[in-house]
């Protein structure tokens, strides 16, 4: 904005870089100029990293978080998406059950960790369930927000034609919800990542998030810590990018602002 | 819909009407309490034994202790973020190239979960408030700082406009240009980074500290498998994270009503 | 003042009938009356323009005729029978909003056809992509399309499922005025290839005395008919023409009439 000519497009890379190495350097010399025994430096970092790879232990890991995310989210998707639809649809409906999910949803997800065990046991199951409680109420709350936001010129339109209240659920409100419902879906994402790490600390022993609490745990390997948090940290990235690209689909692109 | 019209519907609300949510909560709870005494012999309570543990917690004085614990690290942890992210993200979000080299960064660190800085937090604090509110100064940082650079970024030109032909200072255009521009959006973002602040202390205190709501529900659940208390505590932190969202939201519309520039 | 029922000009079949039609509307308690006693003829095939000030009205009439608001008192009749709901034998045309954006033009089109089979729906499509002038667009979707054309597009999707009547609410107000005169040429080249009765809401004046067979004055709310100008210049207008001219301010003086309560 106040930038004074156009960026030209080598600049893209340059500057990101460029502030990717600062940091590094900044890193690199806080750790030697304190001659800290137990922070990492980069490199040991990425050493360490290497031998997590090498030693395949990663990939399960980073397998075991991917599956429970995508049980969790796809539950939450299933579950919250007919419900979503159908609250926002129903007014009357949406008034009467609001309060509750409200109620309901600052409640942390961790804070269900002892009842989900009450109910799941332990292992995969109650953290699953961890995950499906994080991304329900975002997917519900932009479904129903997305289907009462449909503009009624388009709803009234559905009518014109002919169709049945079914047909202009499926043919004229959900396909113009549906830019809210792919927002609603990434953010829940984004959280179900947040969450599935924090629920392997407590609750599981595999997983991106047992790496983190296990690297110290288990013999002070803060390299192996710090490699874990930057995986969290590029694959909860690559996620977010994956589910970006989907909002470039034609037939949703109209909902979204296109970023100059 | 304009307000006045969004006003009118409220009020023509029947009481029967507002009942309903109310008598469904109610309904909830009956069937909650008929679910537990048919299994007299499982680990959760029913909703009396629930009330009657809140009852326990003011007593003992736990209550109000425990409350203030988590909101103070909340509002330490919030609050140092703010301080640091919002005037960081304003002056990065105001150069394109500010925002083309930082930006990358954050959406690296921005999906970490704060969680998974724990390790790091106790090595640099120790066990103890300050690593609890280290942790919700992390899960804070990055997204005031996403929102104070989008803010920047969404002020309309016409107001940079003006500000330059009226031939402003630098510092009279922040103060009385940019400044108002900002306002209404990073209230929005506030809200919702205070959500992520209250879902963050939760988890943190259940690792770190001694006390504070997490702390509650972990240590009834330990020290005896109070799940009546477990549940309480957990209405209690529902009714806390609530109360926190209506009063940010009590701030979003006088914010809006005064900043408004929006075409409704 | 009474309004009286006016008989369709010589010999035309009445199509759309309007008997003491009022509105009102219960706001919170309050009763807001909109329309007061509205008596209206249409014959088959007319054009016909509502103006009258903003907020006067137009709209909710509009909104009446084509079934999506009941009558307070009075009656809508449409060949006889009563209006009870909408129905794709009327069809109402908004401002451009009313695309659908998910849709590509000919997914726009094809919209209320889905009763056909799929040859008759590709050449019902091609047939009014012809007539509404979009060709090679067939793929586009609306947010890749100026706003005369997203406006073409709805009359097309509009024309499609063969409406008895059409119903246009002010569908040229986003338009910049050179696109506006180009719309009205467009819409009237349509009308009189394919002949329906079409009732058109304006607060344009020249808009109204370019288009309209008979133009109906409404005056502010509670709104009543005010009076009916009958514009008997032949197509294409000529908006020079001392007719037109004289027309056009007869029409203002009637407008200037509805301003005072």
């Amino acid at each position: 904005m106040n930038s004074l000519a156009k960026p030209a497009g080598w600049e893209k890379f340059f500057w990101p870089l460029l502030a990717a190495g600062l940091l590094l350097a900044v890193w690199y010399y806080s750790v030697v100029w304190t001659a800290t025994k137990v922070f990492p430096s980069p490199l040991s970092v990425d050493k360490g990293l290497a031998g997590l790879l090498h030693k395949h232990v990663l990939w399960a890991d980073i397998g075991d978080s991917l599956r429970r995310v995508g049980l969790g989210f796809g539950a939450a998707a299933i579950v919250g998406i007919p419900l979503g639809l159908t609250l926002g649809w129903y007014p009357a409906l949406n008034q009467v059950v609001n309060p509750v999910l409200q109620f309901l949803r600052p409640i942390s997800p961790i804070a269900w960790i002892p009842v989900a065990i009450v109910f799941f046991g332990v292992g995969d199951r109650p953290a699953v369930f961890l995950i499906f409680l994080s991304a329900f109420f975002p997917i519900l709350v932009a479904c129903v927000s997305g289907v009462s936001n449909v503009p009624a010129i388009f709803r009234r339109a559905g009518r014109n034609f002919g169709l049945s209240p079914a047909q202009i659920l499926t043919r004229v409100v959900f396909p113009a919800a549906l830019p809210q419902i792919l927002i609603g879906l990434r953010i829940a994402l984004g959280v179900a990542w947040l969450v599935v790490v924090a629920a392997e600390m407590i609750a599981v022993d595999s997983g991106l998030g047992y790496l983190v609490i296990d690297s110290r745990n288990s013999g002070k390997r803060y390299d192996l810590v710090v490699a874990a948090m930057l995986v969290i940290g590029l694959i909860g990235l690559a996620l977010d990018l994956g589910f970006r690209s989907l909002e470039k689909i034609r037939s949703v692109r109209w909902g979204f602002r296109h970023e100059s | 819909m304009t307000a006045i019209e969004r006003e009118n519907r409220s009020r023509s609300l029947s009481l029967s009407t507002r009942l309903r949510p109310i008598a469904f909560v109610v309904a909830l709870l009956v069937l909650w309490q008929i679910a537990v005494s048919r299994h007299p012999d499982q680990l959760l309570p029913g909703p009396w034994a629930v009330v009657k543990a809140i009852g326990e917690l003011l007593q003992r004085g736990l209550l109000l202790k425990y409350v203030v614990a988590s909101l103070f690290r909340v509002t330490w942890g919030f609050a140092l973020a703010a301080v640091l992210a919002i005037p960081l993200g304003l002056t990065i979000g105001w150069y394109r190239r500010g925002e083309m080299a930082i930006y990358p960064l954050v959406q690296i660190f921005r999906p970490i979960s704060p969680l998974a800085w724990i390790p790091l937090a106790i090595l640099w604090f120790g066990v103890g408030d300050l690593a609890a509110i280290f942790l919700i100064f992390v899960g804070c940082f990055f997204p005031l700082l996403l929102t104070a650079m989008s803010a920047v970024r969404n002020i309309p030109a016409v107001y940079i406009n003006v500000g330059r032909n009226f031939g402003m200072s630098t510092a009279q255009f922040v103060y009385r240009v940019l400044y108002p521009a900002v306002i209404p959006q990073l209230i929005v973002g506030s809200r919702i980074t205070m959500g992520i602040a209250w879902l963050v202390v939760v988890a943190a205190e259940m690792i770190a500290v001694n006390s504070g709501l997490g702390f509650l529900i972990i240590d009834a659940r330990n020290a005896g498998n109070r799940y009546d208390l477990v549940i309480a505590g957990m209405l209690i932190i529902g009714t806390i994270g609530l109360l926190l969202d209506l009063g940010m939201r009590s701030l979003e519309r006088v914010g809006s009503l005064r900043w408004s520039y929006s075409e409704e | 003042m009474a309004t009286e029922t006016l008989k369709t000009p010589s010999g035309l079949r009445s199509k759309l009938r309007m008997e003491h039609v009022s509105k009102v509307f219960d706001r919170d308690g309050k009763s807001v009356p909109v329309l007061d006693d509205i008596n209206l003829d249409v014959s088959e095939g007319e054009f016909i323009c509502l103006v009258g000030p903003s907020g006067c009205g137009k709209s909710t009439l509009l909104n009446l005729t084509g079934g999506f608001l009941a009558p307070t008192s009075g009656s809508v009749t449409i060949d006889g029978q009563g209006v009870h709901g909408p129905d794709p034998r009327r069809i109402l045309v908004f401002q451009e909003r009313g695309v659908f954006p998910w849709l590509t033009v000919e997914g726009n089109i094809g919209f209320g056809l889905s009763k056909l089979s799929r040859v008759e729906r590709e050449q019902r499509i091609a047939h009014y992509i012809q007539m509404v002038r979009l060709q090679g667009f067939e793929h586009t979707y609306p947010s890749d399309l100026s706003g005369g054309m997203k406006q073409r597009l709805q009359v097309a999707r509009a024309l499609a499922v063969n409406p008895d009547i059409l119903f246009l609410d002010e569908p040229f107000g986003a338009l910049d005025s050179v696109t506006r005169l180009i719309m009205r040429g467009e819409l009237l080249r349509i009308w009189q290839t394919e002949r329906r009765t079409i009732i058109f809401v304006t607060h344009d004046i020249d808009e109204a005395v370019q288009l309209a067979d008979r133009v109906v004055v409404l005056s502010s709310r509670p709104a009543k008919i005010e009076d009916i100008l009958t514009i008997d210049i032949a197509h294409p207008r000529n908006i020079s023409s001392p007719r037109y001219l004289e027309l056009r301010d007869e029409l203002l003086r009637k407008i200037g009439l509805a301003y005072t309560v």
